[in-house]
């Protein structure tokens, strides 16, 4: 533990001699990691080993935040922490950050009963207040908390920045501090994890289609291979960047509208909608469209405000249709290539 | 600008005469689908709803019902072919696909 970089010493608490103090600022080491991440190199080792650390010079009334052991979470909650001094809880979610955490209950009630019980924190502290992140709510029940352990749970604000105004105002959050959000700029973080899991199974395709190629009366080539990527890009990159700005509100239709016009111009100006290429123009207008859709509706798992409910009737109704527009735009496809 | 899903799918209930006006629903909610109004909580946007369960499982009185669960297309077609619940798969090791 004491190897970590983010930990600058020891706490001398009496109660529990050896609690890690953790630094408030970020090395370029972290920063570097967390682009890392983002691109899923290594996404599923990057955590901090559970248990209580301190920040600052915190004391038996200091306050005790409660997060997950995902690196990047903890980063950007210490980050937000300079200047105060508190007492830091972190369960272990396996590296998961605290909302998906709280779905999938490993940022549950028994983790958070468990640490609390194994970092001795009633003994640290004299108090019995435990602040929550807002988004833990879903896995935590705070009534069991407080009926078992005794300590009382707050929920704290959605985004770490808010901490030291919920802090400062007397641990009450304002609205907006309980609102989730899902601006531009956190869809963009997404989108390289969206396209390296594209872009994996496109190797696949492309395979695919080098085989196809040995038969192939017209082969495959780099115009071929542009328009493809065109529509895994606006699938996996422009739809969910623009995703409020555009029509309707079922992802995969999102996808397919944005599919069809990115689709059309690209095969307007390689001129396939004229008869020696018409039935590969229109194979690519029905199979290329729905690739984009079906990649925009994948993008409902990153999303932070699709319910199952939602999602599963848009599946259900889109699903078949796309399945039946991508099988009879590959035949034209095939048909066209084969045949010549 | 404010994100729409689709309407009148949450599976949310709230049942009025069990409220104990804590508070605790709005505390959690993250899409602001609960306001406190003379004294007993009120459903003021129930197409915002994620149903994420944080409200139900929070609710002192059991005044608040949902199915909870992951909106994520990817563990729902995943759930098909394993026939369990579908559940946010960003923590196994040969799944990651969702969740930042
Ligand atoms: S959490 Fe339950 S009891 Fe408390 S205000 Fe909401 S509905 Fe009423
Ligand atoms: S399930 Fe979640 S989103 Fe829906 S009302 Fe309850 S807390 Fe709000």
């Amino acid at each position: 533990m004491s190897e970590e970089k983010f930990c600058c010493g020891f706490a001398g608490c009496c109660a529990a001699p050896k609690i890690p103090v953790v630094s408030t600022s970020l090395t370029a080491q972290d920063i570097l990691g967390a682009w890392k991440v983002r691109f899923g190199i290594g996404r599923m080792d990057y955590t901090v080993e559970p248990g209580l650390y301190s920040i600052g010079q915190p004391d038996n009334a200091s306050p005790v935040l409660v997060s997950a052991n995902y690196k990047l979470t903890f980063d950007t909650l210490r980050k937000n922490l300079c200047a105060l001094d508190c007492w830091l809880l972190i369960l272990d979610t396996k590296g998961v950050n605290v909302w998906c955490a709280a779905g999938k209950g490993t940022f549950g009630t028994e983790e958070l009963l468990y640490r609390i019980e194994k970092s001795e924190l009633a003994e640290i502290v004299t108090h019995r207040r435990l602040i929550l992140p807002q988004l833990g709510a879903s896995g935590v029940n705070s009534n069991e908390i407080l009926r078992r352990c005794g300590f009382s749970v707050i929920f704290g604000p959605v985004r770490a920045d808010d901490i030291q105004k919920f802090i400062a105002c007397g641990y009450t959050a304002d609205q907006e501090m309980r609102i989730v959000k899902f601006t531009m700029r956190d869809r963009l973080v997404l989108t390289p994890l969206e396209l390296v899991t594209a872009a994996k199974i496109s190797l696949m395709v492309f395979g695919v289609l080098f085989l196809i190629n040995l038969f192939a009366a017209r082969p495959f080539g780099m115009r071929d291979f542009l328009a493809y990527t065109a529509a895994v890009l606006i699938g996996t990159v422009i739809t969910p960047v623009l995703l409020p700005f555009i029509p309707g509100k079922a992802f995969a239709f999102k996808g397919w509208l944005v599919g069809i016009l990115g689709t059309a111009l690209i095969i307007w100006a390689y001129g396939w909608f004229s008869t020696p290429f018409l039935l590969l123009g229109l194979g690519y207008m029905l199979a290329l469209p729905v690739h984009s859709a079906f990649l925009a509706m994948n993008f409902t798992g990153s999303s932070t405000y699709t319910s199952p409910s939602g999602v599963l009737k848009e599946m259900k109704i889109a699903l078949p249709l796309i399945i039946l527009s991508l099988l009879s735009g590959l035949v034209l496809i095939l048909i066209k290539t084969l045949g010549g | 600008m404010k994100h729409k899903y689709l309407s009148n799918v949450s599976t949310l209930e709230y049942n009025t005469e069990r409220c104990r006006s804590c508070g605790r629903c709005t505390e959690v909610c993250p899409h602001g689908v609960f306001a406190i109004e003379e004294k007993k909580a009120i459903v003021i946007a129930k197409d915002s709803c994620m149903e994420c369960g944080a409200c139900a499982l929070n609710c002192p009185a059991g005044a608040i019902e949902v199915k909870a669960g992951v909106g994520c297309a990817y563990a729902i077609i995943l759930s098909w072919f394993s026939g369990k619940e579908p559940t946010c798969g960003c923590a196994d090791e040969d799944n990651d696909v969702c969740c930042g």
